[in-house]
């Protein structure tokens, strides 16, 4: 890649479990663009057991369709520099997430301090989080020991104690470790990497302990002091060494690694990025969500606050029924706008974690479908919550606020601060209209206040994730104009309302529809088109003093709307969203909401 | 891109190749060339003994910086329970104290910062068995072995519960029956038992009590997998449940039919041997749960058969709908349409047209049909 010169064109795959996606970025009329797009099957499994077929044939269809030559002719890679337009690319990037992603094994002293400060680096950079140990486990330590046994993760993070702390539990948690002799997921004659991210004064120990059985790579404390987390040292470790060791040791990654331009990054390390700097960049909080088949991915920025999290059980096909059994089946039914025999719901969320790959032919079979998924990522949103909170274990002085705070409530993600939801995964990004994707989203996540939703188009985000790495200006620019599609705005008001009286007046002055004056009762969903791009000046206020859009309880909020393919979308149900119990009630509810936002075609 | 769920194998005759892995490094007790029997052990192993950490400084009341002087074993040796392993002389030979090992095993280490004896208890012996009557093709040097054979082979959907071989026997006459306990007597004490389209969970109770080891079945309800095992079955990983047989389901949840070509082939073998596995995984490295008989008149190939690249799809393949409202319909393929088409769901995508058995034809999207692979 030439270092002088602007970047005109970028190939970007994301090699996933199932799939391998190419996009194809290009300089047009100075702007950058996502303009071709392929896909091929993914082939690091037999009988091919090389990823590198795969991400061929996907750039081979991106050569084919936009007629740019991308492949050199003996397959032995992606032709880089761009040498003319019609041939190669600037640079070729690529993220990773196949054979079941990076997986790693957390451990510190305390489970919700040093522990917690491991997990949130190993989250960040792109990891799913096996298990965590710490001195105080419920689990006792030959319990612990057998459970690291059967294990078998690609890399273990072990953090405890601050510099200058405990050494004792930190040489404890070691020496559980060492009694382990834990072994490495893919096998081979390389060993298990453990970073180690502790209490500085105990490195000799630490050496002493696991540096013989185990590729030990020692740096900065994840928590040097108790006030502060220092997650980047390790973080970059991870990246390190899911290169040098995990890539290296998974079939076809060495000549993949050869072809980047950049290091291959974990898809949801790179889904991660692109998050902090879209909420940077903008100066707005943001909340994605990422819904696959097997786990859903959640990240929020929030006053500059990152946080992830994978909810490892909750996803749309080969988890499917753990949805049903985390949420149950009432929660799910609760959703769906029509009578259905139990025993038949049950057989088919079964019969969908058995045919992963099926889709809804049906209407019915899709309705199920999105009832399921406002559970998964309802369920998946509230542990991302309980986890996306300030350190534990610091001395806060509270002030009298603080003593009348009523939620004790002490997340980082506050949803009337949010300013930006993001959906992606198959479900949100790929339902046959797009009220659709906003319904599930608004009620899956109960924003509060004034809301952006959007989704990402086609999955692009991990692309441009370490397309930022590169060139940030080309990733935001792609991020903004084809990545995101805009759904709209929620408008939701917060809480307390006196049953039976309006509770909401909403003056809008749409751009091509004229002024709108209306007042809601509780428990309506509303909608107004509004287009992409347009804007809507709307004054919002509470008719009740205990109902807050963002102004404030009782006060009045004048804003602007953003547009979108759907509109703005006005939430009076209240928070949390109650769908009442008895069937004969909910479905003509549900059907009401269904309707005021055109999300199913008539039924003929 | 080739939108289509690779099928499952009903066949009757298929060169069968087993990998026999020990579950770490141990000693292989095969050559490459030699003729086993599914009983036959062809590798053993011994997997280390439980770990028990105990903290012994804080049972003597010492200072950990002082456990090295107070042990009468060090690291490695060999103890029994409740052997000594250290001891303090108190003060004048008063209140000295002493600590012994909670199990059999080795001393793994002692920690003069923590205070900790890790006891390692006695290995535990493990071997694996060559699961089908074949011949070894390949020996993994310290892990195990590759098993070839002629077989049946008929791949189900889904499993619960791990190996077992034993006979097997018809519990139903028709595919489309349903196995209830009624039908389950005494003569099926150790016998693979083949059902029709459902099997009831008082079936499956009675087979377990008259000591059937197995059931095969076209369908079977989900929820009923909770009463069964105490639990839900959430990610689609199984093979180690204890529910007291193993149990196949070829077709998927619900009353569906067993393929007739399935049901055919399972009932010409009765009285014979089989191999059964329960044992599913649907994600990344994908294991099907398995009925093999092997076809020990034949002769078995000498060298390991590698598997070929995935088929396409054609006109005339055997298909199975996979998903409402054909969900276990039969049929063949008779259209490959190319251009996608709009679903009654509203969604956009490729389709196949599928002829099925009673001649009428319909379009499915195409990953929502599975192929038979024969």
């Amino acid at each position: 890649m030439s270092e002088t010169r602007p970047l005109r064109s970028v190939l970007a795959t994301d090699c996933g479990s199932t799939t391998t996606k190419a996009i194809l970025i290009e300089l047009v009329d100075g702007e950058y663009r996502q303009t071709w797009r392929g896909e091929a099957p993914t082939t690091v499994e037999a009988p091919f057991e090389d990823v590198t077929r795969g991400v061929l044939n996907a750039a081979q269809e991106v050569q084919e369709l936009s007629g740019r030559k991308l492949v050199h002719d003996d397959g032995s890679g992606i032709i880089t520099p761009e040498s003319d337009p019609q041939t190669g690319v600037d640079a070729y990037i690529s993220t990773s997430s196949a054979g079941g992603g990076l997986q790693v094994v957390v451990g510190g002293v305390v489970r919700s301090m040093s522990a917690e400060s491991a997990m949130r680096a190993a989250l960040g950079a792109g990891a799913i989080v096996m298990d965590t140990f710490a001195t105080n486990d419920t689990r006792r330590p030959h319990e612990q020991i057998e459970r690291i046994r059967q294990l078998r993760p690609d890399m273990i993070l072990l953090s405890g104690g601050i510099d200058g702390g405990t050494r004792k539990h930190v040489v404890s948690m070691a020496e559980r470790i060492r009694a382990a002799r834990p072994r490495t997921r893919l096998g081979g004659a390389y060993n298990l990497p453990i970073i180690y991210a502790g209490n500085n004064e105990v490195h000799e120990d630490i050496r002493r302990l696991l540096s013989d059985i185990a590729a030990l790579t020692i740096t900065d404390n994840v928590r040097p002091v108790m006030e502060r987390e220092n997650l980047d040292p390790a973080r970059d470790k991870i990246h390190d060494l899911f290169m040098e060791h995990v890539m290296a040791q998974a079939p076809g990654y060495p000549r993949l690694m050869e072809w980047t331009d950049a290091p291959i990054m974990p898809t949801p390390g790179a889904v991660g990025l692109i998050m902090q700097t879209i909420a940077r960049q903008r100066g707005i909080n943001v909340l994605g969500v990422d819904i696959g088949g097997a786990t859903t991915d959640v990240f929020s920025v929030f006053d500059g606050h990152f946080n992830r999290t994978v909810s490892a059980n909750l996803g749309m096909s080969y988890s499917v029924s753990n949805v049903l059994a985390e949420a149950g089946l009432p929660m799910i039914l609760r959703w769906v706008p029509f009578d259905i025999d139990e025993k038949q719901l049950r057989n088919r969320i079964g019969n969908k974690m058995i045919r992963p790959t099926t889709i809804p032919e049906t209407l019915e079979e899709l309705k199920v479908e999105q009832a399921i998924a406002r559970e998964a990522l309802r369920l998946a949103f509230i542990q991302h919550r309980s986890f996306a909170v300030g350190l534990k274990g610091v001395q806060k002085q509270r002030t009298i606020a603080d003593a009348f705070r009523q939620t004790g409530d002490d997340s980082l993600v506050q949803m009337m601060q949010l300013d930006l939801l993001v959906g992606s995964g198959g479900v949100l990004s790929h339902a046959p209209r797009r009220a659709q994707s906003m319904r599930m989203m608004i009620d899956a996540f109960a924003p509060e206040g004034v809301t952006e939703l959007a989704v990402d188009s086609i999955f692009m985000m991990p692309h441009l994730g370490v397309l930022s790495t590169v060139n940030e200006d080309a990733a935001t620019q792609v991020f903004e104009r084809d990545c995101m599609v805009y759904l709209g705005t929620c408008v939701a008001a917060v809480g307390t309302a006196v049953p039976g009286k309006p509770v909401l007046r909403v003056q809008l002055e749409l751009p091509d529809g004229g002024p709108v004056d209306e007042t809601l009762s509780a428990g309506e969903l509303r909608a107004w088109a509004l287009a992409d791009g347009a804007h809507a000046k709307a004054t919002l206020t509470p008719l009740q003093n205990g109902l807050d859009v963002g102004a404030g309880p009782g006060k009045a909020l004048q804003t602007e709307l953003r547009g979108g393919r759907v509109g703005v979308v006005v939430d009076t149900r209240g928070r949390p969203i109650l769908v009442p119990e008895d069937q004969a009630q909910r479905v003509p509810l549900l059907k009401q909401w269904v309707d005021h936002l055109d999300e199913y075609p008539e039924v003929q | 891109m080739a939108i289509f769920t690779p099928g499952l194998k009903v066949t009757a005759h298929t060169v069968l190749v087993k990998d026999r892995r020990l579950p770490l490094e141990g000693e292989v007790l095969v050559s490459v060339g030699q003729d086993v029997r599914s009983g036959d052990i062809v590798a053993r192993t011994d997997l280390p003994g439980k770990i028990y950490p105990v903290n012994v400084a804080n049972q003597l009341g010492v200072d950990p910086g002082r456990l090295s002087a107070a042990m009468t074993k060090a690291v490695g040796d060999t103890v029994a329970q409740g052997d000594q392993i250290a001891k303090t002389d108190g003060i004048f030979g008063l209140f000295g104290s002493e600590a012994f090992a909670p199990v059999g095993g080795t001393i793994e280490s002692i920690s003069n910062i923590t205070g900790q004896v890790i006891f390692q208890a006695s290995p535990i012996p493990v071997e694996i068995d060559a699961y089908i009557n074949g011949k070894v093709v390949e020996v993994l040097a310290d892990e195990g072995c590759v098993v070839q054979a002629p077989a049946m082979l008929v791949q189900g959907i889904f499993g619960l519960g791990g190996e077992v071989q034993a006979e097997l026997a018809m519990a139903v006459s028709q595919p489309t029956e349903v196995l209830d306990a009624a039908a389950i007597t005494e003569a099926h004490r150790g016998k693979i038992l083949i059902g029709g389209s459902y099997v009831t969970i008082a079936g499956i109770q009675k087979a377990v009590a008259v000591g059937a080891v197995g059931i095969v079945t076209g369908g079977f309800d989900y929820d009923e997998i909770k009463e069964l095992l105490g639990y839900e079955v959430g990610v689609a990983i199984t093979g180690g449940e204890d529910l007291g047989l193993t149990l196949i389901v070829t077709e998927g949840f619900g009353e569906i039919q067993m393929a007739p070509a399935t049901f055919a082939l399972l009932e010409a073998r009765v009285g014979r041997q089989a191999s059964i596995n329960g044992a599913t995984q649907i994600r990344a490295g994908v294991i099907r749960p398995e009925v093999v008989v092997t076809l020990d008149d034949r002769k078995a190939p000498d060298q390991k058969v590698q598997a070929g690249d995935p088929k396409g799809l054609a006109i005339g393949d055997a298909v199975r709908g996979i998903r409402a409202p054909w969900f276990g319909r039969l049929g063949q393929v008779s259209g490959l349409p190319v251009d996608p088409v709009i679903l009654g769901s509203g969604s956009k995508a490729r389709v196949m047209e599928v002829t099925f058995e009673d001649g009428t034809t319909a379009l499915l999207p195409r990953s929502n049909v599975e192929v038979i692979e024969g």
